[in-house]
């Protein structure tokens, strides 16, 4: 078993924190794990990505080989398309469709969707829209954890197990709130996949 | 001994704690600053007293690392590649005064340029200085690096030059740590003219650097860290330093590597093991993550004239960091891609945060210059060399730490006058002042912006050691007291900002300019808070 996963979106949007769970639900159940981030520049506003990989075997290198991704999960749609190179045939693409919006040249986000929708297999999903419904704006990171976790070869309970020990020192209402968010992103992507 | 979830950059430093380390030395500098960092927040380290608070440069931290390993204590220093340059002369002549303590340099190389103005490669800083260099594959080899480095230093009483590259010092794995080692006493050299650089002394402790050259071989040829894996298919060899191995091996994860392979952890170059290759193999293939070392240095080993590819013969490109794409590429590999990128997508280049006080600085220095032209403003390593960057383009150099003030001085001296320098107050301290002095010595006529935010922002809100104490040290420097002006960056006070800057502008001398503002990323740290509180500042 073995996925690899590209995390993309834009510097301060929580990419991070993504990686952080999903890496607690792969040592939860004894997988090997490696997870190559971005520090430095372009934290400040810049396009930013994670290379997550999962196995139950060694991994060799810490970069996704192009064309290899099972997943891209992206917080930002026009970031989510930066990384098809890396999607392998038959991938999914998962994307948050509110834009981040911090370059004066911005594409239409009408036409950013519609090359979403391009993919054979995609679920975009307004995470901030289902983040605010749910009383929890800042989680929207979490949604879309929720939205992709289906694609994972690791089980839902692993997921939340791994809320609970990245948010548990924030106290008990912040890991409910991510707890429901991550539920509320599943829940779409049950439906839409 | 734990199973650990750790960076790279983590990784060295528990191995560094589990080691018997007493003290870490550093300016932050990405991607090695989270070294650090990890040491900051250990509670083990904190129990032990353990010395990890950040340096003023990279040479001051390196001289101190040098003297407790004098006084018998395994110490490391820590910096990015061009960190290095900066350390050099106590780096380069630490390898002939030799060490008492175990003493680990961590270099973190950052090839194509991520975080960094250029992408040398430290490892030939550490051929340079003749000393024994570590460049690990993985986290866990960056841990047993780092732990057995201070051994290795003190068996050879050298310092030790560990090598690590962005990839590795940024990307997570599991961790196996080892036995905790204690810390050394206190202990004096046994010779006490040991780090006296004496002409007389040098030449000869020079001579024993010379002479431990082939032990120094011996114990590469040995290391657990270089592995000659042979193989049947003897038409192709192909050698793999660092990080650069798992790119190859991710290259047969489904299918089998029957040629025979060198991975390289450990240097000098082991010789065995390169003669042994290039006796059995009809061609070498070099896969180096930085520049072309090993690439170039193999033609020194050989008569037989086996062809050589890597870098050089345009096998892999000639600049930045390798991946399994390019690895693929060099063996012949075919990258078959379903995905490519839509036509829509723009760059998203890094910029200043929104409420950056950098920003009010420029829009006030833009307004300021106008009667002048543009082209006269250097400016120095930082969030603010953003600046360069539209809508700004206020800055019209970025070279290395404290060259802004420096630069403009050289300008003003060939008459290009005002000449404008802008500084980070973090880069002040580590490399500014030194020029100041030349400035105020001629009395030269630059206007000197140190934009103050509190902190070191680039690398993530470190400590800055300009905190409170700019005017003073501008004062002491011999800055006149009426030409050293401070406000607040704010849209609200821009007339008041440019009329400060219009007037320096004008003056005939050393001017220094302080737009000071708490950096908008540090408003969470507490600890900071405490301390502009005691100091009124806001």
């Amino acid at each position: 078993m073995k996925t690899d996963i590209i995390l993309a979106g834009v510097g301060g949007q929580g990419i991070l924190s993504i990686a952080a769970t999903i890496g607690m639900a792969a040592l939860h159940n004894d997988l090997h794990l490696k997870q190559a981030e971005v520090h430095g520049m372009s934290q400040r506003g810049g396009a930013v990505q994670s290379n997550m990989r999962i196995s139950d075997k060694p991994i060799a290198s810490d970069l996704i080989p192009m064309g290899a991704a099972d997943i891209i999960l992206s917080v930002e749609p026009m970031e989510s398309l930066r990384y098809l190179p890396y999607l392998k045939k038959g991938g999914w693409l998962v994307t948050n469709t509110t834009p981040f919006v911090n370059i004066p040249n911005y594409p239409e986000v009408e036409e950013v969707l519609a090359e979403v929708k391009k993919q054979k297999k995609f679920i975009a999903v307004d995470a901030d829209k289902i983040a605010s419904e749910i009383g929890s704006k800042r989680s929207s990171n979490i949604v879309m954890l929720g939205a992709a976790s289906p694609f994972f070869e690791i089980s839902f309970e692993s997921f939340e197990e791994g809320i609970r020990q990245i948010f548990g020192r924030k106290g008990e209402d912040i890991v409910n709130s991510n707890l429901k968010a991550l539920r509320a992103g599943r829940e779409f992507a049950e439906k839409n996949r | 001994m734990q199973k650990l979830l750790l960076l790279g950059d983590e990784a060295i430093a528990q191995g560094a704690l589990d080691g018997g380390m007493s003290g870490i030395y550093a300016y932050p500098g990405t991607p090695s600053t989270e070294i650090t960092e990890y040491v900051q927040a250990s509670k083990f380290a904190k129990e032990k007293n353990i010395h990890s608070q950040w340096s003023a440069n990279e040479k001051t931290a390196m001289e101190s690392a040098l003297g407790m390993s004098y006084a018998g204590k395994r110490a490391m220093v820590c910096m990015k590649h061009v960190g290095l340059n900066v350390a050099a002369d106590a780096f380069v002549n630490s390898s002939i005064t030799g060490v008492n303590g175990g003493l680990v340099v961590v270099a973190a190389d950052d090839p194509s340029m991520h975080s960094s103005q250029n992408e040398q490669d430290s490892r030939f800083y550490g051929n340079f200085a003749m000393m024994p260099m570590l460049e690990p594959v993985d986290q866990q080899e960056a841990y047993e690096m780092s732990y057995h480095g201070f051994e290795l230093s003190e068996k050879f009483k050298l310092p030790v030059l560990l090598k690590v590259t962005t990839r590795l010092a940024h990307s997570r794995a599991g961790v196996q740590t080892m036995e905790q080692k204690a810390e050394n006493e206190v202990s004096l050299p046994s010779n006490l003219t040991q780090f006296v650089l004496l002409p007389s002394i040098a030449r000869k402790q020079y001579k024993t650097l010379l002479g431990i050259q082939s032990a120094l071989e011996e114990a590469s040829e040995e290391s657990k860290f270089n592995k000659y894996i042979d193989g049947s298919d003897k038409s192709l060899g192909i050698i793999a330093p660092g990080i650069a191995y798992n790119y190859l091996m991710e290259n047969f994860q489904d299918k089998e590597l029957n040629n025979p392979v060198l991975k390289i952890g450990q240097y000098p170059i082991p010789r065995k093991q390169i003669m042994k290759m290039i006796e059995e193999c009809d061609r070498i293939l070099v896969l180096e993550e930085g520049a072309p070392i090993i690439e170039e240095s193999l033609k020194g080993y050989q008569e037989a004239g086996t062809p050589i590819s890597g870098r050089l013969d345009g096998t892999l490109p000639r600049d930045g960091e390798l991946n399994p794409n390019l690895v693929a590429k060099a063996l012949g590999f075919e990258t078959v891609l379903d995905g490519e990128i839509p036509e829509l997508v723009r760059n998203r280049p890094p910029s200043m945060c929104v409420g950056c006080g950098h920003i009010d600085a420029y829009e006030a220095l833009n307004e300021s210059l106008k009667e002048y032209g543009t082209g006269r403003v250097f400016s120095d390593i930082g969030c603010y060399t953003l600046g360069a960057l539209p809508p700004y383009n206020a800055i019209n150099s970025c070279v290395d730490m404290g060259a802004s003030i420096t630069m403009a001085k050289g300008a003003a001296d060939a008459g290009l006058i005002p000449a404008v320098a802008v500084i980070g107050d973090s880069t002040f301290t580590h490399s500014g002042m030194t020029g100041l002095i030349d400035c105020v010595t001629e009395n030269s006529p630059v206007t000197i912006i140190i934009s103050d935010n509190y902190t070191t922002g680039m690398t993530g809100g470190q400590d800055s050691k300009a905190l409170g104490r700019i005017e003073d040290i501008c004062k002491g420097i011999g800055v006149h007291p009426d030409h050293i002006r401070v406000f607040r960056p704010l849209k609200k006070n821009m007339d008041e900002m440019v009329q400060i800057m219009k007037e320096e502008l004008t003056y005939k001398g050393v001017s220094v300019i302080i737009p000071r503002r708490q950096c908008v990323q540090t408003m969470k740290n507490k600890k900071l808070a405490e301390q502009l509180k005691e100091l009124n500042l806001k």
